[in-house]
């Protein structure tokens, strides 16, 4: 039901209340509940603390909270004891009694619970000293760990829809533009223009009927910020898509949201249906005599579908195909009216930018990016999980400060930005600061904000065949040369991962990509060959390796690889006998094992079950190298 | 017929627009598992559209299935950062168990197997999701002993 009373003022007022009814609360528990750490079943452990709370009569002092993500996914389940910050990992139910015991009621601290610091070994208590979290400026993002984003008065208490109302009774549609404008936001979904400059055409198109719309259609695979704020704070996207609405002139927003999303979905939904009830949505917003409604819609599948004419034909009901631009949406978009795409990312920077002024924004980062990026930093990292820095951040800073360097001490190879319209950055370039234009002179594309770290292990042509099959799956088939140039580059990429590759494989590759580039339509097609470019770049040993010399140096590439199980280090167990898929190796117990490479399928399981202690299997890049450890063994065995 | 029924209730909640045919094939999928025939038939007299062209939409998005799933729905992420920790691999593994390939189902209707592009938990990759249950840092060999679980607990079932 929707409370019709609701005006300015009257918001004021409730928010102090809302402030004041919390004072009586002296100590708040946060569980995170991103879709990480509910898939580390985060929902036992404050099961766990609210039925304890509740026995132990606690219900008036300790405040419980299940919040958005916190961003440290790799040691969830978290927990935070505020006021103090102290900061509890890995947690389970079986901790939630020592938790309320010793550090609620005594305040001792676990230390079995702390996070080690893996370069001091140091046990760390407060949240904001971890390294993970210390070098970030977590401007949008920090709020996600302190609010239910199920409850709209979480918000409301840290000063949410302040900037709403500042809009509404201040400020005229053109100023909040030129503050949009003035702050330097650049669009974070991708290609990075300039907000107030997006809004600003569509509000001086001609039509009284316009639209907006907020793209949370996050296809980058490796990438999941845009989800974590729709899921944590969705109420923020929401002060920023209505803030939008009444600089463009719009009475009606999406939001189109994946279904491969579901706790993303019933957060936003919960959040709108909220916000009608405190009239932040719907007619005479807040009594200021604006209007503005937002629908959910949910994608079906296409990566193709977060293209910004792909997604206006998915609202449509149609399938999502692509479009010419110009007319750009702006001025000819869903039904052909006006429209303003921005992605979530976007939107949640519009109520900072009108709180803290386009002034203090345009201060943070670098000369032609501003503000903060989120990042997903996922792959072969300690740390996996979404960091916040300002823009002009070096990569090295991201990858070895905030996110713990490479796991067993491998060696780093690259990070891929972008998805798969990005490219690979070697580490030559780690200190290279990040911004639009950095990243786009490297090959790549700031994209969405996927960061993935590869080390050693990793085959730079495997990496370049993956984002080709997947943009060649996700090819809408509209323009030729990416439907069948991608099909091509993917089919030679395939020749060569098998050791069949020739030598005028890489120019052909090169010849391709140029082709698909300028003969598509849209960013899918005109991006897609950048992870085959910026591997060729950086990594065309690599290639050679696979070509000239049918080894793959990382060994990965299966064709490529061959099991072979050392005499001298094999007890003769039985475990990679039974494991074996195809009867391929023999052997008795206590007695050698061998494999017959006729029957391998190079599933690699034997080397996954050989104990660590014993690791008689190895992996060797090419057959070359199982036949001179053969002959070697002959010759020593002869001697 | 009581297919026929329950689809009309679920087109009862719309207006018969254009713009909800999405929305309509997600409602109908969630109820059945899949898009039977029968109900491209009722959406296309619903939304006055034809039915080639609501099968053109759901044979474009990859979540929709026109065939119904088996008893468990086996989801492998093959996202980026599942794919450099080994995914591929775990697809492999489970392809050779079950003896299907991606998008399939076991001949005893046990078990369908999908892929999907990412579903962001990336801290537990390599990922296998099982009816919407996760189960992270995958290995072959943690593959292969995952099914012989759901298959021991249904082979339980039909004693």
């Amino acid at each position: 039901m929707r409370n019709e009373n609701i005006t300015l003022e009257k918001l004021e007022i409730k928010r102090k209340s809302i402030i004041e009814k919390r004072k009586i609360y002296n100590r708040l528990i946060t569980v995170c509940g991103g879709t990480g750490c509910q898939a580390y079943n985060c929902r036992e452990v404050f099961k766990k603390f609210k039925e304890l709370i509740f026995q132990k009569d606690l219900k008036n002092k300790i405040e419980l909270k299940i919040t958005g993500c916190h961003g440290f996914c790799e040691r969830g389940p978290i927990v935070v004891v505020q006021p103090e910050g102290i900061f509890y990992q890995r947690v389970t139910p079986e901790d939630v009694e020592e938790i309320i015991n010793e550090t609620i009621i005594d305040k001792k601290i676990i230390s079995r619970l702390l996070y080690i610091d893996p370069i001091t070994n140091c046990k760390i208590e407060k949240e904001k000293e971890v390294p993970f979290y210390k070098k970030q400026k977590r401007l949008i993002f920090g709020n996600n760990g302190l609010i239910d984003p199920t409850n709209i008065e979480d918000y409301l208490a840290i000063g949410g829809y302040k900037a709403l109302t500042k809009v509404l009774t201040e400020m005229k549609p053109a100023e909040v533009i030129d503050e949009i404008k003035y702050s330097g936001l650049r669009g974070r979904g991708g290609a990075g223009f300039l907000t107030g400059r997006k809004w600003e055409i569509c509000r001086k198109a001609p039509g009284i009927e316009k639209y907006i719309i907020c793209n949370c259609d996050e296809g980058d695979p490796g990438a999941y910020m845009d989800r974590s704020l729709l899921e944590g704070n969705p109420h923020s996207v929401l002060e920023g898509m209505i803030i939008g609405a009444y600089a463009i002139g719009a009475h009606q927003g999406y939001i189109y949201v994946r279904k491969e999303y579901p706790l993303a979905v019933k957060n936003i939904s919960q959040a709108v249906s909220q916000a009608l009830k405190w009239n932040f949505l719907c007619k005479d917003i807040l009594g200021s005599g604006f209007t503005f409604n937002i629908d959910i819609v949910q994608g079906a599948g296409a990566f193709v579908s977060g293209e910004e004419t792909a997604l206006i034909a998915s609202i449509e009901g149609r399938r999502a195909f692509p479009t010419p631009r110009p007319p750009y949406p702006a001025e000819k978009g869903l039904w052909k009216k006006p429209t303003n795409i921005n992605n979530v990312e976007t939107w949640a920077n519009v109520p900072l930018i009108i709180l803290k002024g386009a002034k203090w924004y345009s201060q943070i980062g670098t000369k032609t990016s501003k503000g903060t990026k989120i990042f997903s930093l996922v792959g072969k990292i300690n740390n996996t999980g979404l960091v916040e820095v300002p823009m002009g951040t070096t990569l090295r800073e991201i990858i070895f400060e905030i996110g713990g360097g490479i796991p067993n001490g491998k060696k780093f190879k690259a990070v891929q930005t972008g998805g798969p319209s990005g490219g690979c950055i070697p580490e030559s370039l780690l200190d290279l600061p990040i911004d639009f234009e950095s990243l786009s002179e490297a090959g790549s594309m700031m994209g969405s904000g996927g960061m993935i770290v590869m080390d050693e292990d990793t085959c730079m042509v495997d990496v370049a065949r993956y984002f080709l099959t997947f943009t060649q799956h996700e090819s809408c088939g509209k323009c030729v040369p990416c439907r069948i140039g991608t099909r091509q580059m993917v089919e030679i990429l395939n020749r060569i991962i098998k050791g069949e590759g020739e030598p005028e494989d890489i120019k052909q590759l090169e010849e391709l990509a140029q082709i698909v580039k300028k003969g598509s339509l849209c960013g899918l097609g005109q991006t897609a060959p950048n992870p085959v470019l910026t591997t060729l770049r950086y990594f065309q040993n690599e290639y050679e390796a696979h070509i000239y010399e049918r080894k793959c140096p990382a060994k990965v590439c299966t064709d490529l690889i061959v099991y072979y199980i050392l005499p001298e280090k094999c007890v003769g167990c039985l475990l990679c006998l039974k494991n074996c898929p195809t009867e391929a190796i023999s052997g008795e117990r206590k007695k050698v094992h061998v494999i017959n490479q006729e029957k391998c399928i190079k599933c690699g399981m034997c080397y996954e079950v050989c104990p660590p202690k014993v690791k008689a299997v190895i992996k060797l890049s090419g057959k070359k190298e199982l036949e001179n450890i053969q002959k070697k063994q002959k010759t020593e065995g002869d001697k | 017929m009581g297919e026929h029924v329950s689809i009309r209730e679920i087109l009862s909640k719309y207006n018969g627009k254009r713009k909800e045919l999405i929305s309509i094939l997600q409602a109908v999928q969630d109820k059945y598992g899949y898009l039977p025939k029968e109900s491209i038939n009722q959406i296309s007299k619903f939304l006055n559209i034809s039915e080639n062209e609501i099968y053109g939409v759901a044979t474009f998005y990859e979540s929709f299935r026109l065939t119904p799933p088996g008893k468990h729905l086996i989801t492998v992420c093959m996202g980026t950062a599942c794919h450099v920790r080994g995914a591929p691999r775990i697809l492999e593994e489970l392809q050779r168990e079950l003896q299907i390939k991606e998008k399939e189902t076991t001949k005893d209707g046990l078990f369908t197997l999908e892929i999907v592009n990412c579903v962001g938990a990336c801290a537990l990759g390599p990922i296998v999701i099982i009816d919407n249950q996760y189960y992270g840092q995958m290995t072959s060999q943690k593959a292969r002993k995952l099914l012989k679980k759901y298959r021991e607990i249904e082979e339980k079932k039909t004693e």
